[in-house]
């Protein structure tokens, strides 16, 4: 029945598909392959992709962009991981306040994000003032990698908890009742039952943690030119260098790796619930 | 109700503790760009002027903000919805593949897909030139949040049966589509419209490359601001796109809780 309802419609169905088509090849992939073939048409010819691998410099600058996004998944998936499981599992008054604060900051930008941590830890922030009260000088460190840090867990953590929620409101929290019931203590649970139900929610929220945190630079922008991460060396490349073809072969690789993390996420994922179901 | 351990109080703790690490700068933001002189603090007066000078100075960078983010919602909404049909309607290996191609935009970093639109189309003066140029690079960004937003909802319902049972009584496609299709789509489009008028008025990491000094977007202007006026004013700046951003946020939390009430998920 619906083979010749398919039958019928397929030319409205391809008529439909067209106008995506065209865009995505006119603006996506056509511009793409042409950066690619710009990555190697400059001084290094295609060397500049081994370069991207092997010059000193960009190796310091992919090495400091992983380590940080590594480290700002790993801290943003414990913290939201806690916070999300707690606000799911427990009843109080102000529950929907606090979780309304919480998901607030989802749509802030990365600029308005980095000016949020000037707030905090910026010369004249929060942060200073409470370590100069406290121990007499002034902890500011805004303008820094730990700045850039801060900045990424606060722009990831709210939709982290989100996550988190949406995947714990479908736990069945008779199987932790059971596994209390059974002797099994708190830390137990959550590293036996919580943790593996969760698993799937969490490798896709810490992979857009991940490819946020490599590829965003608008608080890394606010925060100072001089963070050498992959973004602000590309940007620096393009603007002040005008080494387009660096640039090009640079966003290529960054480009390649944030999506071959998500690829990967994605796949292990979709195992994990295979292998659930 | 079990008795509320250590556990609850330290989880509380945490939760309370992250809750201020994301709000407190918001409040400070907002109070900075109400104060006469934020280095002396609030006894220095409340005063409107850093609100006014924003005003006087960068509402067009507000105005193009919103045009442009007006202009992706239509055309997000034009090519995005009927693809989200197709996709819902037929599952092949092309299909799959338009659907992993749609997310790209988001997965790669929006500098790499702006340099990419650069070297194809900077040397067409005009079209760089213009708002359109930015216009592009958003609807790539936000097509996928429209598309999955909308396919979720008819992946939800039965479709089939509707049209099976409109074809039956003689109804054309284009009867189907707009009279069954779209108006059971609704909560998705609408959805899928608050997420990408969201994200189109906040992205910076392609805007900042496909802009020019012709076509400065609100985040663009703040990251100026930032860089190079007064604390008082960048925080006045902000406090702009707070008021511009945070009903629209209201808005999405609300859209979303019956659809999940809706699935049976609530406790």
């Amino acid at each position: 029945m619906f083979n010749t309802l398919l039958r019928d419609d397929r030319l409205w169905l391809v008529a439909l598909l067209a106008p995506v088509a065209i865009f995505f090849i006119a603006f996506f992939l056509l511009p793409l392959g042409r950066l690619f073939l710009i990555g190697g048409s400059g001084e290094l010819g295609w060397g500049a992709y081994v370069a991207a691998f092997t010059d000193p410099y960009y190796i310091r600058s992919l090495v400091a962009t992983l380590m940080l996004s590594v480290s700002v998944t790993v801290v943003t998936l414990v913290i939201s991981g806690f916070v999300g499981v707690f606000l799911q599992r427990n009843q109080f008054s102000g529950r929907a306040l606090l979780t309304a604060m919480l998901t607030l900051p989802l749509a802030f930008p990365g600029v308005v994000v980095g000016f949020m941590v000037i707030m905090l830890a910026g010369r004249q922030g929060l942060i200073p003032d409470v370590t100069e009260a406290l121990t007499g000088e002034r902890l500011v460190f805004a303008y820094s990698m730990a700045g850039l840090f801060m900045g990424y867990v606060y722009f990831s953590i709210p939709r982290t908890i989100l996550t988190v929620m949406a995947a714990a409101e479908k736990l069945d929290p008779r199987v932790e009742e059971a596994a209390r019931s059974l002797g099994a203590g708190q830390w137990r649970v959550v590293r036996d039952v919580l943790v593996p139900g969760l698993k799937p929610a969490l490798l896709s929220a810490g992979a857009i943690c991940f490819a946020t945190a490599m590829g965003a630079f608008g608080t890394a922008f606010t925060l100072a030119t001089r963070i050498n991460v992959l973004p602000m060396v590309i940007y620096t490349e393009f603007t002040l260098q005008a080494n387009i073809a660096m640039a090009a072969a640079l966003s290529f690789v960054l480009g390649a790796i944030t999506w071959v993390a998500l690829l990967l996420a994605r796949t292990s994922a979709g195992r994990t619930v295979a292998a659930a179901g | 109700m079990r008795k509320r351990g250590l556990a609850y109080w330290f989880l509380l703790a945490l939760t309370l503790l992250v809750s201020a690490f994301l709000i407190v700068p918001v409040g400070m933001s907002i109070l900075a760009g109400l104060t006469v002189n934020y280095f002396i603090g609030v006894e220095s007066g409340l005063t409107l002027q850093w609100l006014a000078q924003v005003w006087s100075d960068h509402r067009h960078t507000v105005f193009l903000s919103l045009k442009i983010a007006l202009a992706c919602l239509f055309c997000t909404l034009l090519i995005g919805v009927p693809t989200a049909y197709v996709l819902a309607r037929r599952q092949n290996a092309f299909t799959r593949a338009l659907e992993e191609l749609l997310v790209m935009p988001v997965a790669i970093p929006g500098l790499a897909t702006a340099l990419a639109l650069i070297v194809m189309y900077g040397g067409m003066g005009d079209f760089r030139r213009s708002w359109s140029f930015i216009l592009v690079g958003h609807v790539l960004f936000t097509l996928p949040f429209m598309v999955r937003s909308v396919l979720a909802v008819l992946s939800s319902i039965d479709l089939k049966t509707f049209e099976e049972g409109a074809r039956s009584l003689g109804a054309s496609f284009t009867q189907r589509f707009f009279g069954i299709v779209l108006p059971n789509c609704r909560s998705g489009i609408l959805a899928g419209s608050l997420m990408v008028v969201t994200l189109s008025l906040g992205e910076f990491n392609m805007t900042l490359l496909l802009h020019t000094p012709l076509t400065p977007t609100l985040p663009v202007g703040l990251a100026d601001a930032y860089a190079s006026l007064r604390m008082e004013v960048g925080s006045a700046y902000t406090l702009v796109f707070f008021i511009i951003i945070i009903p629209l946020l209201v808005v999405m939390q609300w859209a979303a809780a019956p659809a999940r009430i809706g699935t049976g998920q609530s406790r």
